[in-house]
């Protein structure tokens, strides 16, 4: 039972809510099971129903790498800065594939968990955050085929592998600051459903997936790097394929692009979080 | 005053209606908006952007250990309360402070995924109701016990009957442990056993010392769980008192006697054919004499067949406990209905109700398919009366009434 002290002051004050934004990190820890629970929901009912299940997270990479080899190797013949074209490209596609689910589903997030916004509070933020959480299983798969492909190209892994999870936190993060504009703005808005694959597509091409940076002018670089996604995909390739390490200016301009739309993200979403109910 | 769980003050909250704010709108809606916007004379709003007061200047206080019953028609404002206390949606105005842990009802089953299987949603749900893993763990077999389904646990919920996934549902809610529980309407699932055996735990609950603040339509549910309740309209709190009082108030304000009344009314059913109207004659009705229910139909004209019903009529106490149900399948009979209008009339020889206030449902469908079912839509009031002509029956707390041969043998 609650003792006098706990009595003496409202456990819970239910007031509306003028201030500019909080972030209420203590009670995003307090939930934080049900941020476990949610992440490993999304990960066991991805696949329920489908006759080959967790192969899917395998065959969209590796059938991906197989058409750009063919179109942009083959066909164009795109440069690979001397390694194979196929594991050029998928040493791309891992981070990338990730990215591009992280962000499609954290944009739907919170309408696809409209039954939960409706009827139970707990912070809202968990949502998007388990979103872009859960496609990281798809993330391991894959990332087993590329060891696989490694070995096979006679490539040795080098000790710049270690930096790649720190790429890819980068492209967790990427995701998260998008995806919560997008998710907040889907419960008013339904045209961002609309939107965000076609905005997927076009970001591929405007990231270094198919073609090496190299590529793209000098006088764009500076420009094409406010792209957060040129870092970690820079970064990755450096971390499997051992070659030229990125370049630490982008990573920085990276970051802080990153960071920026974090922040905002946060702060949008905490602001309109507390209408979904409503508006959903 | 340390006794309080819940302390409401002047709690307000204000809803937009009308198109400047309507539901899924989209960016190009906005736009098109500000642009008449431009146009629009004098800056003057539209006069569709009407407000409602989904709750005004609402006070109360609930006691630590009290069961408070929370009752209103629908609109009244009811589930807008639950949902501020819940945090689920803000209040515009005024505030509540909330003593304890509070944890919230307002749907069964909350968070249930399909696919998953009894078991694995027992921890989804537990965890969206604010359980942590370690309390589900301890108390995983006494759920599965109380759900009744131990032979399904490993079975996604999909394949459940409705019935073992309201149970499964239930008994997770039933187990949480907070020292306030807020439940919305979620009594009036299941079959009547499970029914029974929910509004005991509740009742434990209750007993237990914890703080329950309870929203129904079942007015028997509220009178057996909760000593006081307030009354809401219009969003307005009406009147706070024992339970007894306000659920008489309730009931006295909600109908006018005799009349067939869609205000309050539930109505499910696919539609294909609805009940326009419902009468009685004669009125007012009286114990023991002839009386005639009658059913006015219409089924569009745009529809081409006719559609096969049965037809009943069923009543209850004043305070909903099932009392007889007159049902056209009882008597082996179903209804063409043609598009247009009909009319349908079953008629009682001798009402066998003793004096008193009554509510009707009225339902049509076939099997257990509805086709028109409108819950509460009718309050019979009857009239003292006899059953053999010459003796006058008393109003008593035996409601039927059946002629019996009596003799000496």
């Amino acid at each position: 039972m609650l003792t006098t002290d706990q009595l003496a002051t409202p456990v819970i004050v239910i007031k509306p809510y003028t201030g500019l934004f909080q972030l209420r990190l203590k009670e995003l820890w307090q939930y934080r099971e049900l941020l476990y629970f949610l992440v490993w929901r999304d990960i066991k009912v991805r696949y329920k129903q489908t006759a080959i299940g967790a192969t899917w997270a395998i065959l969209q990479p590796l059938g991906t790498m197989m058409i750009f080899t063919l179109v942009f190797s083959y066909l164009v013949k795109i440069p690979s800065e001397g390694v194979p074209y196929p594991i050029f490209v998928y040493a791309a596609l891992l981070p990338w594939t990730y990215f591009s689910q992280a962000i499609g589903r954290c944009a739907s997030s919170v309408l696809v968990d409209a039954c939960l916004v409706t009827k139970v509070y707990f912070p809202r933020l968990i949502i998007p955050l388990a979103s872009v959480i859960a496609p990281f299983v798809d993330f391991c798969w894959s990332f087993l085929v590329l060891l696989g492909m490694m070995a096979w190209y006679g490539i040795g892994p080098t000790w710049s592998l270690l930096a790649t999870p720190a790429f890819l936190l980068l492209a967790l993060l990427t995701a998260l600051g998008v995806g919560l504009w997008f998710s907040a703005l889907n419960v008013r808005y339904r045209d961002v459903g609309h939107v965000v694959p076609f905005l997927i597509q076009i970001w591929m091409f405007a990231s270094p997936v198919a073609y090496p940076v190299s590529l793209v002018p000098e006088k764009w670089r500076l420009l094409y790097s406010l792209n957060p996604m040129v870092g970690v995909i820079e970064g990755f390739r450096w971390g499997i394929l051992g070659n030229a390490a990125p370049d630490f200016g982008v990573l920085a301009i990276s970051s802080v692009m990153v960071l920026a739309l974090l922040v905002g993200g946060i702060v949008f979403f905490n602001r309109v979080e507390k209408t979904f109910a409503d508006d959903i | 005053m340390s006794d309080v769980a819940i302390q409401v003050e002047n709690l307000s909250k204000q809803y937009v209606i009308g198109t400047a704010k309507i539901r899924h709108d989209t960016l190009r809606d906005q736009v098109a908006e500000s642009v008449r916007g431009l146009f629009r004379r004098n800056g003057q709003p539209s006069s569709d952007t009407d407000t409602i007061w989904a709750l005004k200047d609402v006070c109360f206080e609930v006691k630590q250990g009290e069961v408070l019953g929370i009752i209103g028609r629908n609109g009244a404002g009811k589930s807008t309360l639950l949902k501020i206390l819940s945090r689920i949606t803000e209040p515009s105005s005024g505030s509540a402070k909330v003593y304890g842990r509070l944890a919230s009802l307002l749907e069964v089953g909350t968070g249930f995924h399909g696919e998953l299987t009894g078991r694995e949603n027992i921890y989804l749900n537990g965890a969206v109701l604010g359980m942590k893993k370690a309390e589900i763990d301890r108390k995983l077999d006494e759920i599965i016990a109380f759900a009744e389904i131990e032979k399904f646990m490993d079975t996604p919920v999909k394949r459940y009957s409705s019935g073992m996934y309201v149970r499964l549902a239930f008994a997770v809610a039933a187990h949480l442990e907070p020292d306030i529980l807020i439940v919305d309407e979620v009594l009036a699932v299941g079959d009547v056993a499970f029914q029974k055996k929910c509004l005991g735990k509740m009742g434990d609950v209750a007993k237990a010392g914890r703080t329950v603040l309870l929203v129904s339509h079942n007015v028997s549910a509220l009178l057996n769980l909760s000593h006081r309740a307030v009354l809401l309209d219009s969003g307005r709190l009406v009147q706070e008192g024992q339970t007894n009082a306000i659920v008489g108030r309730y009931l006295a304000s909600n109908y006018k006697d005799n009349s067939f009344q869609l205000s309050n009314a539930q109505r499910l059913g696919d539609q294909r054919a609805t009940i326009e109207h419902f009468e009685i004659r004669p009125t007012p009705p009286r114990t023991g004499a002839p009386l005639d229910f009658i059913f006015s139909i219409r089924r569009s004209n745009s529809r081409k067949t006719d559609l096969l019903v049965n037809v009943a009529v069923c009543i209850y106490t004043e305070i909903g406990a099932p009392l007889l149900q007159l049902h056209s399948r009882d008597m082996g009979l179903e209804f063409a209905i043609p598009p247009g209008k009909t009319q349908l009339m079953v008629s009682l020889e001798k009402l066998p109700l003793v004096a008193g206030r009554y509510r009707l449902d009225l339902w049509m469908g076939s099997g257990e398919h509805h086709t028109d079912y409108i819950e509460d839509c009718f309050r019979l009031c009857v009239d003292h009366g006899s059953l053999d002509g010459n003796n006058f029956v008393e109003e008593n707390k035996f409601p039927v009434l059946v002629p019996a041969v009596w003799r000496k043998t």
